[in-house]
């Protein structure tokens, strides 16, 4: 491989890369910023939306909930306020009541008592012995008596069971006494249980100490005082106000919450979900969405590769098809110079050489006379004045050969049919190919059309080809295949040999002036360039394949309406003629 | 001895060649051709105007006025008189331009001199029988 086609291939594989990187640029950079943006606005859009859904949700819980506590709290004071502290004492008459409220409520009361200031229940309905009961230690004692109505945090009490108390406070001569309910803890939880989202999401409830009011199933609130801040702003923002967020649970999970205050700010319902699990389907989408960009990133990366690989092949095919146009405009090119030089060659030897003659014809005229009639070289002197003029005649054959290649000979256009022409040139031949063991075998085409050239221009061409083949073959013999026909638009004829063939590095050469590889004094050279000129002249085309050992190919086409072709002068030569 | 013709032919040889004129003049002399040689067409004219000549041998290519300006004086000048048109470059169409402002032939150099020779015999037997 030639430093030239090393670099030739350098270039290729840099122009593939750019090619290559520019494709995947141009398709990844949009690619890339687009479904970054989409993705980033889907996760917002999609945050949001799960945020408004929570706040909603959180906050119509909140309402439930609330709405539960005042509830439990109306029931306890209507009670309280409809019935007298001696009726409400009595057991008996408790009992009735409370049964009342189970079947008008359910189970939402586990018991209900009567408690007198000094801190004695005096009277109670429920599952426990907790008649006589003494709850003057009892923290929600302390604050049952300072309210109207009160709603207790949860606690163990007496029964050691998480369980609050809402109660009522009333006055029987002077003396303040409450009526105390509890609420079933299970009801209560069901109430807030009923919000679970996912497979995380769940809510609880937590009291200003950030003590849980409610039950976690099972379910991990690690920091309980991360929400107590939720307190902190309470004053902040009004009752019905939701808070969010996200946080960091103790295990390094991301948590979503969001918070509502219950109970006049003294309860915090909290809602809380892992955000993995909170945006599953946006993850399940942003995958999808992933996979889907991947895919098209495989495929545009693909079609990078095919389409830099492509290019270069058609770049490469298209720089070998320019190359060899080039070649040929520069051998073309070279023929025409050379052909005008030789045209101006020829007319300076014409001169020169007719002198030449004209003086060896006069010493033979000198030699006619007597005084050198007995001149022991007078033979010799002859023969070499005939080889004199001889070889004058030659140089002027040369010229004129010359001069037809430059097309400055005369020619008339007719109609000529080529087949005619091959015939009579082949019997022409004849005689020479018997002579040298040539045989001629013919195909030709009997509709070819008629075309417009000069009949001698074509006839020389012919000769030329045939005679070519038939020294080709030396006297070893062989075989001249000529054939004709037409494609419509063109006649096409050729000569092959089976001679020896014309090696590549000829090959390109043979059309030239004076290149012929015949020994010295059989060949001028002249022969192909002639043929070259009458050919292109005629608006056609001489081609040759040749394979050394195998023989050689001449086609020629020719258009068959060749007037335009043939109707302009050729130019004059650029040779000055001599004084 | 070279055969010639009975009368001498009076002949015209006009070419900027001198070498050329020089040599073929001799020649011609010893087959009874008198060569009046010009150099130039100028020259060829101021010989012509001096004296008569059976026939005309003209280069047609030559400095200052060529051949072609010659031959057409030489057709109002001399309208009798047989030009040999002598061409250096076998080109057929000046040689054809030649033959139609009246020529009487052409060769192309280097001819064969016999052949030059027939021509202008026959060139001067053309005048003899014209009337």
């Amino acid at each position: 491989m030639s430093s030239q086609d090393i670099d030739r291939n350098e270039y290729y594989r840099s122009l593939k890369r750019n090619i290559f990187l520019i494709v995947i640029l141009v398709s990844y950079i949009p690619l890339i910023v687009v479904s970054s943006g989409i993705l980033y606005q889907m996760h917002a859009i999609h945050q949001e939306k799960t945020r408004i859904h929570l706040e909603t949700l959180v906050k119509k819980h909140k309402w439930n909930i609330d709405h539960f506590l005042r509830e439990r709290q109306d029931n306890i004071s209507f009670i309280a306020d409809s019935y007298r502290f001696d009726e409400l004492a009595d057991s008996a008459r408790l009992a009735e009541l409370f049964r009342k409220l189970q079947t008008t409520y359910g189970h939402v009361f586990s018991d209900i008592g009567v408690v007198r200031a000094d801190g004695t229940q005096v009277s109670y309905v429920g599952p426990y012995l907790l008649e006589s009961a003494q709850y003057n230690d009892a923290e929600w004692f302390q604050e049952a008596f300072q309210a109207d109505t009160y709603t207790s945090d949860v606690f163990l009490g007496l029964r050691g069971f998480p369980h609050f108390i809402v109660t009522a406070r009333k006055y029987k001569d002077g003396q303040p006494w409450i009526l105390r309910a509890t609420v079933d803890f299970l009801a209560f939880n069901d109430v807030v249980e009923n919000i679970q989202l996912g497979q995380t999401g769940f809510a609880h409830i937590i009291n200003r100490a950030g003590a849980l009011q409610t039950r976690t199933a099972g379910r991990p609130v690690s920091t309980e005082s991360a929400y107590l801040a939720l307190f902190q702003k309470a004053n902040q923002f009004s009752p019905d106000q939701i808070q969010s967020g996200t946080r960091q649970a103790a295990d390094g999970t991301d948590l979503i919450y969001v918070a509502g205050l219950l109970k006049e700010n003294q309860w915090a319902l909290v809602f809380q979900q892992d955000l993995k699990d909170a945006y599953r389907d946006l993850n399940r989408t942003r995958n999808i969405a992933i996979l889907v960009f991947g895919l098209g990133g495989i495929a545009i990366f693909t079609m990078a590769v095919v389409l830099s690989k492509g290019m270069i092949t058609r770049i490469a095919a298209a720089d070998r098809e320019k190359e060899i146009m080039n070649q040929q405009i520069i051998e073309s090119g070279h023929l025409v110079s050379l052909g005008e030089l030789a045209a101006g060659i020829a007319h300076e030897i014409n001169n020169p050489v007719a002198i030449m003659v004209e003086e060896a014809g006069w010493i033979e005229d000198l030699l006619e006379e007597e005084t050198f009639h007995e001149s022991e070289n007078l033979t010799e002197f002859k023969r070499a004045l005939t080889q004199i003029r001889k070889q004058g005649i030659r140089a002027r054959d040369i010229t004129h050969k010359l001069l037809s290649f430059a097309r400055r000979s005369d020619s008339i256009i007719d109609r000529v049919d080529v087949n005619d022409l091959i015939r009579e040139v082949v019997s022409l031949s004849a005689q020479q190919a018997r002579y040298n063991n040539v045989e001629f075998e013919s195909r030709l085409d009997e509709d070819l059309p008629a075309i417009q050239v000069s009949q001698t221009e074509l006839q020389q061409v012919l000769f030329n080809l045939i005679n070519n083949a038939i020294d080709a073959m030396d006297k070893r013999g062989g075989v001249i295949h000529v054939a004709s026909w037409s494609n419509g638009d063109q006649v096409l004829f050729h000569v092959k040999d089976n001679g020896p063939g014309i090696p590549e590095a000829n090959l390109h050469r043979i059309f030239e002036p004076f290149f012929t590889t015949k020994p010295v004094g059989k060949g001028t050279g002249l022969g192909l360039s002639i043929c070259y000129g009458i050919i292109k002249k005629m608006g056609g085309e001489i081609k040759v394949e040749s394979r050394v050992g195998e023989g050689t190919v001449f086609e020629i086409n020719i258009p068959i309406d060749v007037r335009g072709a043939t109707g302009a002068e050729p130019p004059a030569p650029v040779a000055k003629h001599a004084p | 001895m070279i055969p010639s013709e009975e009368t001498d032919i009076r002949l015209l040889l006009v070419d900027d060649e001198e070498a050329f004129v020089n040599v073929l003049t001799k020649r011609l002399a010893k087959r009874r051709v008198t060569v009046t040689p010009a150099y130039n067409g100028t020259e060829a004219l101021q010989r012509l105007r001096r004296g008569d000549f059976d026939v005309a041998v003209l280069d047609l290519k030559m400095e200052g006025m060529d051949g072609i300006e010659v031959l057409k004086i030489l057709e109002k000048m001399a309208p009798e008189l047989p030009v040999i048109m002598l061409t250096g470059h076998g080109c057929q169409i000046s040689a054809r331009e030649a033959l139609a402002h009246g020529a009487f032939d052409y060769l192309s150099k280097p001819y064969d001199f016999e052949a030059l020779l027939q021509k202008i015999r026959e060139a001067h037997q053309s005048i003899r029988r014209s009337p």
